[in-house]
């Protein structure tokens, strides 16, 4: 390894990085950002925005950090005057057409342009005497405008297109100062990933209608979270506002989704922020439901779980965390179970030049952790079974007419744990509140049995608790308990002792990436190293 | 020899020798003129040899950067282990110049030759010419010599029944300045935008379709059969002034000048000599005042440099400025400098390929701030605006096109600084309408 190894100076930081490494990968490993716009670390590096020019020592100009490797004894300087003088130059050239119109700008807060001028850019202009360029906004695609008056043609967006997507429907169109980022003719951009340029853009050129004018920057919260849309298991930030989701935005983890996510995960939100919920816990009495208090609704559960034996089946969600899915498992242990957890199916839609990245068919975000955890997909089977079993209990799955109507004649009992509830459940003995994935702190298990954690990103309305919670204070017993999980990570710790395949691991270890299942004695691995570059 | 003129003493005649004699271009001519013993003797010779050889000669390049010929050639790998290609730079879209035409519409096989023997030299079996695209009399030509050429087996599988393989493909351009550029030629010729790549990787190591490629100019092409009919040492010989200038060099003299046209001299003829012997002068009771020596993206010299100056590599260096592609542009005391180098500047706006932030913005900013100094509007701050604009679109983009638009502003402020004045001052009626 250590032959393969160059040391650099830069800015007076010795680092010692892998030989090839572009200075401006480099610089970042020693703490410097070199101010770039055309560069990033999932696109081939074209060098036009030519905001990443620095000093290298002994060379005739300045180079381009995107493209300049490092080599032994290099000396880079990143905040010298010449290096300074360059930047502060592309930025004034940058502004001459540029419309300045931040206030009305999504991208305002977020944006490149404003953050590097803010930095190091001039404070006022040269260029007093003339018109700016002007043309009217296009509509590239279903969720995307161009905005061709704020465009700096760094050609991220192309790059995507033609480099990662494979379906180059973007061009620059024209030369000189009339150059802007053309769609061909009859084209539209609808690629399943296409909404990833809106991301890419450093500036407000590409926008999402979705999210258009909905939030400032930086009013948005930021949560760490894991795509639910499909077994990928994409990473991504839930962006709140007041608490409401308002976008999806991927989360760089170069092992799983690189910088990107689908349009399919990207739009697939809006049910995280359902008014219509289940508040407060709900027992039944004689032809109506009642609400009450947790302490009644745990204790007839535990009634319920305690009291009987013979057959149980849980039909589950494949969105509900590992935790839910194993504590749920575990209250039923002294039952004969079947446990199934439901995967709705869709079109397959990879990305044509990331390896093993694709929106997948099997749409259920934790269908591997649920696996693990002894569920099964054969979802008619255990829907089959539940009108003879002593018990029966459905976690958060949206059922269809046909499955309630089999569960309408079932002999047990009906214990629900949802979001939110159905008419054809009318016949629950118990209706438990639990939270939504945006509400909880959990983790899925991808289809590489990648185990990752996502992070509360919005409250719980009412009296809604994650399903582990309940499942936990019922295995606990009744009263207050010490042994009860009161935190995610609890509960995921409890999930070792009956299942191997999690034993010893912690949250700690599972960082902000994950880690494969059983890839390594847990403790023997260094921090994941996934963790893109910003 | 000066064509449309008659041929100057001073001149040496030597690629222009048949220009204008209609029966040189057809390949019975061409042979009974001399043609293809460069090639029958090269295929004689070894590859190491011939690049030896016009390493030899001293040739550079003649398409403006002056890079040494032969050793281009050796940057070439030993082993062909991949398709190596050739490339002839025939887009000749630097403003003033003008010879590439010429030696493609007379003597077509001369091109043929030197492509034949550089393609063998690097191990190469196809040669792309890339024509610029206005160029429809040079293209119909060269299009017939190709065909000649592959009838008589100076070009097909089988050269001259040597058992060496050279194809040469005909690519006609769009008219895109850029196109010129050795990189954006390539991207060009793959079918793609014509933007100019980074370097490295050099087109020796990955050009063209990603292999091995060198890109000569047609003027340095059309040289090499005689550097090997005649030697290196001969070729070397002719030499007037530094000893790495060696040759003769076409020049194309345009602008307020009795006898425009195509001279060629031994590298190191005083520019003196061309501009009054071989041109005959300024026109009739006019003096000059400025020469842009070597096509529209080298600095201006004022006459008095310029009279003082070797015509080659280092004498025009020397004196400011470079000797590009010799296309000469003789400008006469009624020239107005601002107006000239506004005139430039727009032509670099429009033609910058729009990938360099600093080029795409900046030949455009420049434009505008000349358009409104004619425009009787200028201030005090343009100088410095200027210069400044200048200093961050030189030696920041990708291609040299952003330097060449700064070129001529930063020469034009300091040798000409009293017409930008005038302006300024308002002591000139303004020469445009207020923009």
């Amino acid at each position: 390894m250590t032959q393969d190894l160059v040391t650099v100076t830069i800015d007076g930081i010795s680092i010692a990085v892998a030989k090839g490494t572009p200075i401006i990968e480099a610089a970042k490993q020693a703490g410097i950002l070199v101010p770039h716009y055309c560069y990033h670390p999932s696109l081939p590096s074209p060098a036009v925005c030519r905001m990443c020019l620095v000093e290298v020592e002994k060379a005739p100009k300045l180079m381009p950090a995107c493209v300049t490797a490092v080599a032994e004894g290099q000396v880079v300087h990143v905040n010298s005057d010449t290096a300074k003088k360059a930047r502060e130059g592309v930025l004034e050239f940058l502004l001459i057409n540029h419309p300045l119109d931040c206030p009305i700008c999504d991208q305002a807060g977020e944006c490149e342009l404003q953050d590097y001028v803010f930095q190091e850019g001039r404070a006022g202009t040269r260029y007093r005497e003339y018109a700016k360029r002007y043309s009217p906004v296009e509509d590239f695609g279903p969720d995307i405008l161009y905005v061709p008056n704020r465009c700096i043609l760094c050609t991220r967006c192309v790059r995507f297109m033609e480099d990662v997507a494979d379906t180059p429907v973007l061009n620059v169109s024209e030369r000189g100062d009339r150059a802007f980022i053309g769609i061909s003719q009859d084209q539209r951009l609808d690629h399943p990933w296409a909404g990833n340029v809106v991301d890419l853009c450093p500036v407000g050129s590409l926008l999402s209608k979705d999210f258009l004018h909905k939030a400032r920057a930086w009013d948005l919260d930021k949560s760490a979270s894991v795509c639910p849309g499909c077994t990928q298991g994409c990473n991504v930030s839930l962006d709140t506002r007041d608490d409401v989701v308002v976008r999806i935005r991927p989360r760089p983890n170069l092992e799983v989704n690189r910088h990107f996510i689908c349009d399919h995960g990207r739009m697939n939100y809006r049910w995280l922020n359902r008014g219509d919920r289940i508040e407060a816990p709900l027992v039944r009495n004689g032809g109506r439901h009642a609400a009450t208090d947790w302490d009644t609704a745990l204790a007839r559960l535990e009634q319920l779980t305690r009291g009987a034996s013979g057959k149980a089946v849980i039909l589950a969600s494949g969105r509900a965390s590992t935790e839910s899915l194993g504590l749920v498992r575990r209250m039923l242990d002294r039952f004969d179970v079947t446990a199934a957890v439901y995967v709705p199916l869709g079109e397959e839609a990879p990305l044509a030049n990331v390896p093993n990245l694709a929106l997948r068919r099997e749409r259920a975000p934790n269908l591997h952790g649920a696996e693990l955890l002894g569920y099964t997909p054969e979802w008619d089977l255990a829907v089959r079974e539940a009108p003879g079993a002593a018990l029966v209990v459905v976690l958060d799955v949206d059922l269809s007419e046909a499955d309630e109507a089999a569960l309408a004649g079932a002999r047990g009992a009906l214990v629900v744990l949802g979001t939110v509830f159905g008419e054809g459940l009318r016949n629950a003995e118990l209706v438990l509140p639990v939270t939504n994935m945006a509400e909880e702190n959990g983790t899925y298990v991808n289809r590489d049995r990648r185990i990752q954690r996502y992070h509360q990103a919005k409250s719980q309305p009412g009296m809604a608790r994650p399903a582990w919670w309940v499942a936990g204070e019922v295995l606990a017993g009744s009263g207050p308990s010490p042994s009860a999980p009161s935190t995610a990570a609890e509960a995921f710790a409890l999930l070792g002792e009956r299942w191997p395949v999690f034993a010893g691991l912690t949250y700690t270890d599972l960082g902000f990436t994950g880690r494969i299942l059983g890839e390594a004695p847990v403790g023997a691995l260094a921090p994941s190293s996934g963790q893109g570059a910003r | 020899m000066g064509y449309p003129h008659p041929s100057h003493p001073k001149e040496t005649v030597l690629l222009s020798k048949h220009f204008g004699d209609p029966e040189a271009r057809g390949y019975a001519g061409w042979v009974k003129r001399g043609g293809y013993e460069g090639l029958r003797k090269a295929l004689g010779m070894t590859r190491e040899a011939i690049v030896e050889e016009v390493k030899a000669s001293g040739l550079r390049g003649r398409g403006g950067a002056g890079f040494p010929t032969g050793l281009k050639w050796s940057f070439m790998p030993k082993e062909v282990v991949k398709p190596h290609y050739l490339v002839c730079n025939a887009d000749e879209s630097e403003p003033g110049t003008f010879k590439d035409r010429e030696i493609m519409r007379w003597t077509p096989h001369a091109l043929i030759e030197g492509c034949a023997i550089a393609a063998y030299a690097i191990g190469a079996q196809r040669c792309y010419i890339y024509i610029r695209g206005e160029f429809t009399e040079p293209w119909a030509v060269m299009s017939a010599a190709v065909e000649e050429a592959l009838v008589n087996g100076a070009l097909g599988d089988d050269v001259f029944g040597s058992g060496t393989r050279i194809e040469m493909v005909l690519h006609r351009g769009a008219g895109a300045y850029i196109c010129g550029e050795e990189t954006a030629m390539m991207n060009s010729i793959e079918g793609k935008r014509g933007n100019p790549r980074i370097k490295p990787p050099f087109p020796a190591v990955a050009g063209l379709f990603g292999m091995p490629t060198t890109i000569n100019n047609v003027e340095t092409l059309a040289a090499v059969p005689h550097v090997l009919t005649r030697g290196a040492a001969w070729y070397k010989s002719l030499c007037l002034g530094n000893p790495k200038s060696t040759g003769t060099k076409l020049v194309s003299v345009c602008g307020h000048i009795q006898r425009p046209g195509n001279y060629e001299v031994t590298m190191g003829t005083p520019i003196r000599d061309i501009l009054y012997d071989m041109c005959g002068g300024p026109p009739p009771g006019r003096t000059f005042k400025a020469v842009i020596p070597g096509g529209s993206s080298v600095p201006i010299m004022t006459i008095a440099e310029a009279e003082s100056a070797l015509f080659d590599y280092e004498g025009v260096v020397e004196k400011g400025s470079m000797l590009g592609s010799a296309g000469m542009i003789v400008m006469d005391d009624s020239t107005d400098m601002v107006y000239q180098i506004w005139r430039l500047a727009r032509f670099y706006a429009h033609e910058s390929c729009a990938q360099c932030t600093q080029c795409r913005e900046g030949t455009a900013w420049t434009t505008k701030v000349l358009e409104r100094i004619l425009a009787g509007k200028g201030k005090q701050e343009d100088y410095q605006l200027l210069l400044d604009l200048s200093e961050n679109m030189t030696g920041k983009t990708i291609c040299v096109l952003s330097d060449s638009c700064a070129a001529p502003v930063v020469s034009g402020i300091q040798k000409f600084r009293p017409e930008f004045e005038a302006y300024i001052a308002g002591s000139r009626e303004p020469a445009l309408a207020a923009v």
